[in-house]
């Protein structure tokens, strides 16, 4: 008997001491030297893995971070953390941080159901990018929202929610972290990171449509006619395509409600700071 | 019965519904004006260069093609031109379109309209591929792909066989049949003219088994025309897709990613070939098809000519069909065709069909749980695994494991979402999946 | 209003439910069968692990999954039947409902319900009850043909029994059975024999894979493939060994090779999905069940065997592809 458990003990003992020799050869063949500074990096950044920032997720932009030199340093943002976590990082590797301003995003289109009512059904897949492909969409505008979602599929931060009255997806710019996994989910491009004013409001164009004023009013009761009452209030404004744009330069706070008002369609949307 | 030819890996059965296929082909009629896109191919919109107010005859070019991957656009009526615009076409989209007042039935008098068969052919090949150009014919199985390039062999490479595409697999559809019923000489005519063009003396003319009359039709013509032949395949979906009609008739199958002049074949569907007939030999262009109208909506069902650009509102108002008793209009088959939703669009070179449908047969059904059955993939005829495709795709396992899947290979044919006891929504996630590919 | 979808618009009539209501009716001919030869005590097992299945699916996709409602679609019904089938006709009620509620709450719902789980959920429940209650599990009435009682809970042992305890009594005439004990092999075909109520009959189960076939529900690979493979070995080996053990047509004709092999081997759900990989799942099913059956203190493998074969389905899923349209051989 006692030979036994001598003899187990020596089999399973060698067995074991034959895998920790193999286990530590095959760590030092494969060792992989720690990047301190990327993994400094690493732990200041969301963890969000959200790919906002254009690489493959947190520890990717950190490595990136960490190989950057100065001019390369300020190419890389991480939308999710903001100035906060850039400033931070930017210690971290001693140079100064980017500037940018707070930002959200925006859907450029309010084609509610009410405004932009259904003429057809749509009996597929939920998916926009394939009802993009086999129509117009309910509404008939070739521009407006399909109303079914993919934006809100792909929020990670639970930002982005779909309103079953409108058939709109709604953003909780509280939630927003601008990482633009919307915009690029869109088929239609309808999203946009738009920076916020001082007063942290907003002001653009909520609508995409290039048909003209008649064309494109009869999908859509809030659609950009093209009437340029804006582009006359405000001269940097332009007005292409029948499609008025707002660019950032036109400020919110100061511009906003008049424009807002001025709009015949109220296609322009100003929205002051959000109030938790 | 003689030997019939089929593909060996999966495809499927489905109801014919081929209705129409003893109703002769009748001329639609012109409407009272037709909107003629400028881009009804593959590849970049055809140059405008007619102007607003100009009057035109049947026949005149109207668009030039722009490009190598182009093809010219002709009127299809006489009368004057009121607008160039956007216009949204069967999808709602905006198009280029070049609408036409209808005035008379004026031809171009270089078109020959007498009913006799030509059958001389007295052009060298350049001839025939320049005049098959300038008559702006394209692919009409519905892929659109200008006729020309598919003529002109790339250098060092050598077609031996030209398969005429005579099998309409699709349910429903019978504007090949019909044209081969009742245009079989015309057909062998092209086919030899396209020989000529191709400098091979071997056509291969092949119709499915559900066709005996035109089968009879051109087999008894074929024997007065060395080289060509007639061959009959197996009535399956989808026997006449390209790859799958090739490894039916030759053997041999295009590697992925390869076309068919590859494997030294070129295919060309019969009412592309009758096309070419017309331009080559009649001078006619492209300007108008056949087109079945059909559907368990529809009132009377037909087969038509029509002229390009002529309304699809203007056939269902033909067929006597309430648009109330319809809810769903497809272009084209039912397993590859495309709903509408505009129906004032105009039909192009390309429509084959217009289907008018209702009730639960031709929607879609519940969606159920995956039980894993792997019909999809028995029913595959390219062998993928669409299930794989659609886990990959919903997952989110990346492009590479799509790439090892095949996705890229996918012909479209609705096979797997048609055999879906499930009836999940199989291809279009192959689709999107494919798409995904492409943007990398 | 016109519809706007996606291609194809026609899709096929068979869905689920019929594919489903089809094995149902294939399971039919060996719900007579059992009648036949266990009496009303058949109907009551089958009564019961049907309506238990059944009861625990709908609650579950009443009250837990939120994917659709599965209960209507008969897999249930199949679930019940089969695990039935793999019951003794003495198998109490109350051991029935336990099996129904392994099968279909911990095999099937606790995985995502229909079409998410990896095993067989019949054979879970199965394997469980025989883990659990031993004892009941293999207790085997004698069958006799149009009795409606069982007389006096007269039992005997599996055909299977019989012949692993002649090759284990290396004299033969301390043996527990002997050649002559041995059921004919018409008795085996038709029914005749000790076993659970499902998988006497190998001609009932027999006429259910041709209906399946003719119906195209199954094809025919994995069957085929897995019973050939047992009779080759189980021949090769008795020829060469001589033991009683290996008697070929014993494995085939008794146990429950016929009724694993058509109707638990096939699941849709835990079978591979191409036909390469079910022949090699079906291959390496019947070496599994041959090597338990001669090899393992049981003399029954064929659900030991088709269960771990389903924990290889999703790794031969991987590889076992097809081959591509226009690939190299």
């Amino acid at each position: 008997m006692d030979n036994l458990i001598w003899l187990n003990t020596l089999v399973l003992g060698g067995v074991a001491f034959v895998a920790a020799l193999v286990l530590y050869f095959v760590s030092r063949r494969f060792y992989v030297a720690p990047d301190e500074t990327a993994e400094k990096i690493a732990a200041e950044l969301p963890q969000a893995n959200c790919g906002g920032c254009g690489y493959a997720g947190c520890s990717d932009f950190a490595s990136a971070c960490s190989k950057a030199d100065e001019n390369g340093f300020a190419n890389l943002y991480c939308p999710v953390g903001g100035a906060k976590v850039m400033s931070k990082v930017a210690k971290i590797k001693g140079f100064s941080a980017a500037k940018k301003k707070p930002s959200v995003a925006v859907l450029h289109c309010q084609g509610t159901c009410s405004q932009a009512p259904a003429k057809v059904i749509y009996d597929a897949v939920s998916s926009c990018r394939i009802a993009n492909q086999i129509s117009v969409g309910k509404s008939g505008c070739p521009q407006g929202c399909l109303h079914l979602g993919d934006c809100v599929k792909v929020c990670k931060f639970g930002a982005l929610s779909f309103d079953e009255e409108t058939q709109m997806p709604v953003v909780d710019r509280k939630k927003c972290t601008s990482c633009g996994a919307c915009v690029k989910a869109c088929p239609r491009g309808l999203f946009e990171i738009r920076e916020l004013s001082a007063k942290g409001a907003l002001l653009y164009v909520a609508c995409r449509n290039t048909q003209k004023g008649a064309a494109a009013r009869k999908n859509c009761l809030s659609a950009c006619i093209g009437c340029q009452k804006c582009s006359k209030l405000n001269s940097e404004i332009k007005v292409e395509n029948n499609l008025s744009t707002i660019p950032m330069s036109v400020d919110a706070d100061e511009w906003g409600q008049q424009l807002a008002e001025a709009c015949p369609t109220k296609a322009i949307v100003y929205k002051e700071k959000a109030h938790a | 019965m003689p030997k019939t030819y089929t593909f060996p890996m999966g495809g499927i059965h489905v109801n014919k519904y081929k209705n129409t296929s003893d109703i002769s082909i009748e001329f639609a009629g012109l409407p009272e004006f037709v909107t003629i896109p400028v881009k009804q191919h593959i590849g970049a919109p055809s140059k405008i260069i007619v102007n607003k107010g100009d009057k035109v005859k049947v026949g005149t070019l109207l668009a030039d093609f722009d490009g190598v991957v182009s093809s010219d656009v002709h009127s299809s009526v006489s009368g004057e031109i009121v607008k160039m615009e956007a216009l949204p076409n069967a999808n709602g989209y905006e198009e280029t379109m070049i609408t036409i007042k209808v005035e008379g039935d004026e031809w171009e008098p270089s078109i020959d309209r007498s009913p006799d068969v030509v059958k001389e052919i007295n052009f060298t090949p350049e001839e025939i591929v320049q005049k098959i150009r300038e008559s702006g014919i394209v692919g009409m199985g519905g892929a659109g792909f200008p006729t020309p390039i598919k003529t002109s062999i790339p250098e060092g490479k050598k077609a031996e066989i030209l398969i005429i595409n005579g099998i309409e697999c699709e349910p429903f559809l019978t504007a090949d049949d019909r044209l081969m019923q009742e245009y079989a000489e015309r057909i062998i005519m092209g086919a030899r003219v396209l020989n000529r063009a191709l400098g091979i003396q071997n056509a291969v003319i092949a119709i499915d088994e559900n066709k005996p009359k035109a089968i009879d039709e051109l087999q008894r013509l074929s024997k007065l025309y060395i080289g060509v032949n007639v061959r009959v395949c197996k009535t399956k979906y989808p026997q006449g897709g390209e790859k799958q009609l090739i490894k039916a008739i030759t053997g041999k199958e295009i590697p992925s990613g390869k076309l068919p002049i590859d494997v030294g074949c070129v295919v060309q569907n019969v009412g592309t070939t009758f096309a070419v007939y017309e331009a080559v030999l009649k001078n006619k262009p492209l300007f108008e098809r056949i087109i079945t109208v059909s559907g368990n909506a529809c009132a009377n069902p037909a087969n038509y000519r029509v002229r390009v650009g002529t309304p699809v509102s203007f056939l269902i108002e033909k067929t006597k069909t309430s648009m109330d008793d319809v809810e769903k209009v497809i272009l084209g088959g039912p397993m590859m065709g495309t709903t509408i939703t505009n129906i004032n669009a105009p039909t192009t070179k390309l429509t084959s069909g217009v289907l008018l449908f209702k009730g639960a047969e031709f929607n879609k059904h519940h969606q159920t749980n995956c039980i894993r059955c792997g019909k999809c993939a028995g029913a595959c005829p390219i062998g993928l695994r669409p299930f794989a495709i659609k886990d990959a795709f919903l997952h989110n396992s990346g492009v590479v494991e799509l790439k090892e899947l095949h996705a890229l290979d996918c012909i479209e044919c609705g096979c797997c979402a048609y055999s879906c006891p499930a009836h999940l929504p199989l291809l279009d996630y192959c689709k999107l999946s494919k798409q995904e590919l492409r943007k990398k | 209003m016109l519809k706007v979808s996606t291609n194809p618009h026609m899709q096929t009539t068979r869905d689920t439910k019929s594919l489903m209501f089809d094995v149902v009716i294939a399971l039919m001919p060996a719900a007579i069968a059992a009648l036949l030869f266990f009496g009303v005590d058949a109907l009551r097992v089958i009564l019961t692990s049907v309506a238990a299945c059944v009861m625990f699916e709908y609650l579950a996709c009443r009250y837990w999954l939120k994917n659709g409602n599965t209960t209507t679609d008969y897999s249930a019904v199949i679930t019940g039947l089969l695990l039935a089938y793999n019951l003794p006709s003495t198998m109490p009620c109350w051991m029935i409902l336990i099996g129904a509620f392994v099968a279909i709450i911990l095999a099937k719902i606790c995985f995502g319900g229909l079409g998410c789980n990896i095993f067989n959920p019949a054979l879970v429940g199965r394997v469980f009850l025989f883990i659990s209650f031993p004892v009941q599990m293999t207790v085997w009435p004698k069958p006799y043909l149009f009795r409606m009682f069982s007389p006096d809970g007269e039992t005997g042992a599996t055909t299977l029994r019989m012949i692993k305890s002649i090759s284990q009594t290396a004299d033969s005439s301390q043996a527990m059975y002997a050649f002559e004990d041995l059921p004919e092999y018409w008795e085996m075909f038709v029914g005749n024999t000790g076993g659970c109520i499902g998988e006497v009959s190998a001609l009932a189960l027999l006429l259910g894979f041709g209906y399946m076939l003719w119906r195209r529900v199954i094809s025919w690979h994995i069957p085929v493939v897995f019973i050939g493979t047992v009779l080759l070995l189980t021949s090769v080996l008795y020829w060469t060994t001589g033991n009683a053990k290996f008697l070929p047509l014993a494995h085939i004709f008794s146990g429950g090779l016929m009724l694993g092999a058509i109707f638990m081997a096939t699941d849709y759900t835990t079978s591979p999905m191409t036909i390469k990989g079910q022949v090699i799942y079906a291959v390496m099913g019947g070496i599994l069940t041959v090597i338990i059956r001669a090899f393992s203190a049981y003399p029954e493998g064929i659900s030991f065997a088709i269960l771990i074969m389903n924990a290889f389905v999703p790794l031969i899923d991987k590889f076992a592809v097809q081959r591509y349209f226009g690939e190299k051989k």
